[in-house]
């Protein structure tokens, strides 16, 4: 993999309203995303943050610009070149999207029953390690439903990682959790990225806790972003909105438990 | 004001059309999934259970009943001119060409439809249909192929029964409840029922089930492309009536344009 996992060119993003005219949410957008490293993507609602996600996974396409994963440009793609581009990936959606008519055991070895030739004796080895790692050995048989919030999240992690992406992408991970298990998930992620190597991106509001795990933090507002090589350097910026966010969403960063890493 | 009035106008009509062509696509991609490998065949049988073994109650209840009040009602009519032997004719031509194939795809699309849709949505706010797509899994191939597949089975089969049950049903009410003598009855049927009408009752069973699962199917899986229906539990609640109200409507458009073409 080439030292950008992820580069945005240019990139423009708008939607059709309701009256017919158009919101811009990306507005001509350019960085980089190292690879091997964690990148935090913040901003309020409805900022583009998932927008984004999208973009670098190709569920939806920018409307201008070029964007490069590994140094391959994805712009337009689909057929088998999407499909190899997405066995890169491994994503945690912000509800695990697990799925509800399967066990968990079912969810965390579908990707291996439906991407690899692995005979069901070498899946079961793989999901029961993988379980067992994630502390949800004994829950295997349950159904999503059954599961509290922080075991979904497992979970779904357990399955993002079956098939060793090289990009992992986390939409709001900490999402209707309790603090404690909100740095247990942290905890998990920089454990998991430690042992697998992958690139991390995160979006998330929960700032002063994530950004212990961060190495780069995008703030995107109003269509356009703002890159910081350090979560440190966002509080130096004198951009009036960056000011607000610091304000609004950081006053506790120093207080906050620091991540193991 | 004029001009707010025709740009909505423009741009609803706009949409209309957008709406139309994703769903072209739409089926497009489900016909080209009932192709793609590995096969899930514990899927399709699964939804043979649901849509053909789920169906079969009420298939049974509606197709007894319509055919014991045609019996009724044909008897009524035939009596007039004397024509009870007929009743038979009567009763079996307007099962199997018309009612037996549209009215199995109304309560289907009632039952089953509703349910897939509802699924397929839910699915697709909880972003378990995202998810295939990030495992580059083939949605198509993985859920809705199968159900298609299902269907193509189901609801013909489903529409014999309906015939069966249904002739049934006009024998117990024209022969034991008003006197029809039962030779007539299926001598008639017998003498008046072609292949081509048999055929026509088949091309219309299978070409409501394409319908019911493209609609039903659709309606849920692009939810979040749907314009004015929101996002979040509403926008499913809100599709699913659409894919309903949507799919009978063009069971019966269907329903007449087969039989201007066929008959």
């Amino acid at each position: 993999m080439s030292d950008n996992a992820i580069v945005f060119t240019d990139v423009l993003k708008s939607f059709e309203k309701e009256d017919g005219s158009r919101q811009v949410i990306l507005d001509n957008v350019n960085f980089t995303i190292p690879a091997g490293k964690t990148t935090v993507v913040a901003g309020g609602s409805g900022q583009g943050k998932s927008v984004t996600l999208k973009l670098i996974l190709a569920l939806m396409q920018a409307d201008g610009g070029t964007i490069t994963v590994a140094g391959d440009d994805i712009t337009g793609i689909r057929g088998k070149r999407l499909k190899q581009l997405r066995t890169r990936f491994g994503v945690l959606f912000q509800g695990s999207a697990l799925f509800d008519s399967m066990t968990v055991f079912d969810n965390v070895a579908l990707p291996l029953r439906e991407r690899t030739k692995k005979t069901e004796t070498e899946i079961k080895k793989q999901v029961l390690d993988s379980l067992e790692q994630l502390e949800l050995l004994g829950h295997e048989n349950k159904y999503p439903a059954q599961l509290s919030g922080g075991m979904k999240k497992r979970a779904g992690l357990s399955r993002a990682l079956q098939l060793q992406p090289e990009i992992m992408l986390f939409d709001e991970p900490t999402t209707g959790l309790d603090p404690v298990m909100t740095q247990e998930i942290y905890q998990l992620f920089a454990r998991t990225q430690a042992q697998v190597g992958y690139t991390s991106i995160i979006v998330s509001h929960d700032i002063p806790k994530i950004f212990n795990l961060a190495d780069q933090v995008i703030v995107l507002n109003n269509g356009a972003m703002d890159v910081f090589p350090s979560p440190e350097e966002i509080q130096w910026s004198q951009k009036p909105h960056i000011k607000d966010f610091v304000q609004t969403t950081m006053g506790e960063i120093y207080q906050s438990h620091l991540v193991e890493k | 004001m004029h001009t707010n009035a025709i740009s909505r106008f423009g741009n609803t009509g706009m949409s209309a059309v957008t709406d139309l062509g994703r769903m072209g696509l739409y089926l497009l991609k489900i016909f080209q999934g009932c192709f793609r490998l590995p096969f899930r065949f514990s899927e399709f049988v699964r939804q043979m259970h649901f849509i053909g073994v789920g169906s079969l109650v009420v298939i049974f209840f509606t197709a007894a009943s319509t055919g014991m009040v045609l019996g009724l009602q044909g008897y009524y009519s035939l009596h007039k001119f004397g024509a009870e032997g007929m009743l038979g004719s009567a009763v079996s031509l307007t099962l199997i060409m018309e009612l037996g194939p549209v009215l199995t795809a109304l309560m289907v699309a009632g039952r089953a439809g509703s349910a897939m849709c509802a699924e397929l949505g839910i699915m697709r706010i909880s972003e378990q249909i995202d998810a295939l797509d990030c495992m580059a899994i083939d949605p198509f191939r993985y859920l809705i192929s199968p159900k298609l597949l299902a269907a193509l089975i189901s609801v013909p089969l489903l529409t014999v029964l309906f015939d069966v049950v249904g002739i049934a049903g006009g024998y117990v009410a024209g022969v034991h409840l008003m006197g029809v003598n039962p030779g007539s009855y299926f001598e008639g049927m017998r003498s008046s029922v072609t292949n081509h009408d048999i055929i026509l009752g088949t091309v219309k069973s299978f070409v409501f089930a394409v319908l019911l699962v493209w609609i039903c199917t659709g309606r849920g899986y692009l939810v979040h492309q749907i314009r004015g229906a929101g996002f979040g539990a509403s926008s499913v609640s809100k599709v699913t009536t659409q894919a309903v109200v949507l799919s009978s409507i063009s069971v019966l458009i269907f329903d007449y344009l087969i039989t201007a073409v066929m008959l």
